[in-house]
């Protein structure tokens, strides 16, 4: 039977090289895959593209590449929670594209489909359509966006099996099932590894055949970047 | 005159019964706090939730459960979670009633900025390019001046936009304002206590006033 399974994130991200493009899972601090990007630390690859919804905060996530210069340019939708990140993109240190978050999401999809570009009306009349190309459709303007290639796609679910089958717990899913499907070699960190059968098929978020490479994370830390509760009557 | 809860109870009165509603960052998400009795919303969060329930209790947060402003929050009965590109999905597909969002600036054709300040800010757009392109019914939640006295209701929008021809309404501290079709702020409601006089020395776009127009009822 197929088996995907890794040591550890250390072996998970053995090949990954200077200069390569990675998409990392996560809304905020929200399932991120904190084991993967510990290993990236690391290893200390360079000059990494990293495209990824948000950039972490200043002392956990992205931010924790940003600070040690591993990363050349980050294509994201918003990056408002770190200062470091602000401080090198002013500085011309760091290289950003900023996009609309639908399109983020779609051209992680569209990788996974298998479809090259599609239209969306998001950035229409914005500096976005800068450079793009513009199609008229039943009375509205739409811009032509494409399909990320990336060359790792790295991920967090909750549960997974040894077949690669994911399984994504609350708002943590966000990014991680559309970039699952993107990367060229896709690498799982899940909090729950289990034998091929356990999970219902019915179930299952990512089919097993987006992922190559999946492990058990050692520990997480979860980090709320917002803690708003209410007062117990 | 209106403080951010005024406004935020103003256009609470827009919400319709059975609504799908996606509040911005700001002042729309005090909208939540005003909705009426007996009126029955489902609030959207765009990193992927339907049914969005209020902050949890302390103690009960749970990491893995937030909000498109990062704070924790619960579900309620029959709230559902999805991936990001459904989400945006959803969006484009205009299955969602009404998206209420904060604006820097707003013309008077319903041009919308609020994602950047050249040189000054550059957190990114986010949701807002997606959501302003797609909605079909859009309320910008705003005050109408800034902290420099200057209008932020203006005949051309000079920060980069987020989109074109866009924005229905406006609720600020001053008024309420429908967008004409042909350019024009058109006032529907005064704030309480405040004179047409305040409005048009607030307005740097085309103000059309259209007859009496009556002071706002909260409450």
């Amino acid at each position: 039977m197929i088996n995907k399974v890794v040591k550890n994130a250390d072996e998970a991200i053995h090949d990954i090289h200077d200069g390569a493009v990675l998409m990392l899972g996560g809304f905020g601090l929200c399932g991120i895959p904190e084991n993967l990007i510990a290993a990236l630390l690391r290893k200390g690859v360079k000059n990494l593209t990293c495209i990824s919804n948000n950039a972490g905060v200043d002392d956990f996530g992205i931010g924790l590449l940003l600070k040690t210069r591993q990363v050349k340019k980050m294509i994201s939708s918003y990056v408002g929670e770190n200062d470091e990140f602000e401080r090198q993109l002013l500085s011309g240190e760091l290289d950003v594209e900023l996009i609309p978050q639908g399109t983020l999401a779609t051209r992680c999809m569209m990788a996974g489909y298998g479809i090259p570009f599609f239209p969306t009306p998001a950035g229409v009349g914005t500096e976005v359509a800068l450079g793009k190309q513009i199609v008229h459709h039943k009375g509205k303007d739409y811009l032509i966006e494409e399909a990320f290639e990336a060359d790792f796609a790295l991920v967090k679910a909750w549960k997974g099996d040894t077949a690669g089958n994911l399984i994504y717990r609350s708002t943590a899913r966000n990014f991680n099932p559309l970039m699952a499907m993107a990367g060229k070699i896709t690498i799982a960190e899940v909090e729950i590894l289990v034998e091929a059968g356990e999970l219902d098929p019915d179930q299952i978020h990512t089919p097993g055949i987006y992922v190559h490479r999946i492990f058990q994370g050692e520990k997480y830390e979860k980090r709320i970047e917002q803690r708003t509760v209410r007062k117990r009557l | 005159m209106l403080d951010k809860n005024g406004i935020a109870k103003r256009i609470a009165k827009e919400i319709k019964n059975g609504y799908y509603v996606n509040l911005g960052i700001g002042i729309p998400t005090l909208v939540a706090n005003y909705i009426p009795a007996g009126i029955e919303v489902v609030l959207q969060s765009e990193n992927g939730l339907l049914g969005m329930g209020p902050f949890p209790y302390e103690g009960e947060e749970d990491p893995d459960l937030i909000n498109a402003g990062k704070q924790t929050v619960t579900y309620l009965k029959g709230s559902a979670v999805f991936d990001s590109a459904m989400s945006f999905g959803m969006i484009r597909a205009q299955k969602i009633d009404l998206t209420i969002l904060g604006a820097m600036e707003v013309s008077e054709y319903g041009d919308i900025a609020n994602w950047k300040i050249p040189g000054k800010m550059v957190k990114g757009m986010g949701g807002a390019m997606d959501l302003v392109a797609s909605a079909k019914n859009i309320i910008v939640a705003m005050q109408q001046v800034n902290k420099a006295g200057e209008s932020k209701l203006l005949p051309k929008c000079t920060l980069p936009i987020t989109g074109l021809r866009c924005v229905k309404k406006i609720v600020t501290e001053l008024g309420v304002y429908d967008i004409h079709h042909e350019g024009g702020f058109i006032l529907r409601e005064r704030a309480p206590g405040v004179t047409i006089e305040q409005i048009q020395n607030a307005t740097a776009g085309t103000l059309i006033i259209p007859g009496e127009v009556p002071e706002m009822v909260i409450d």
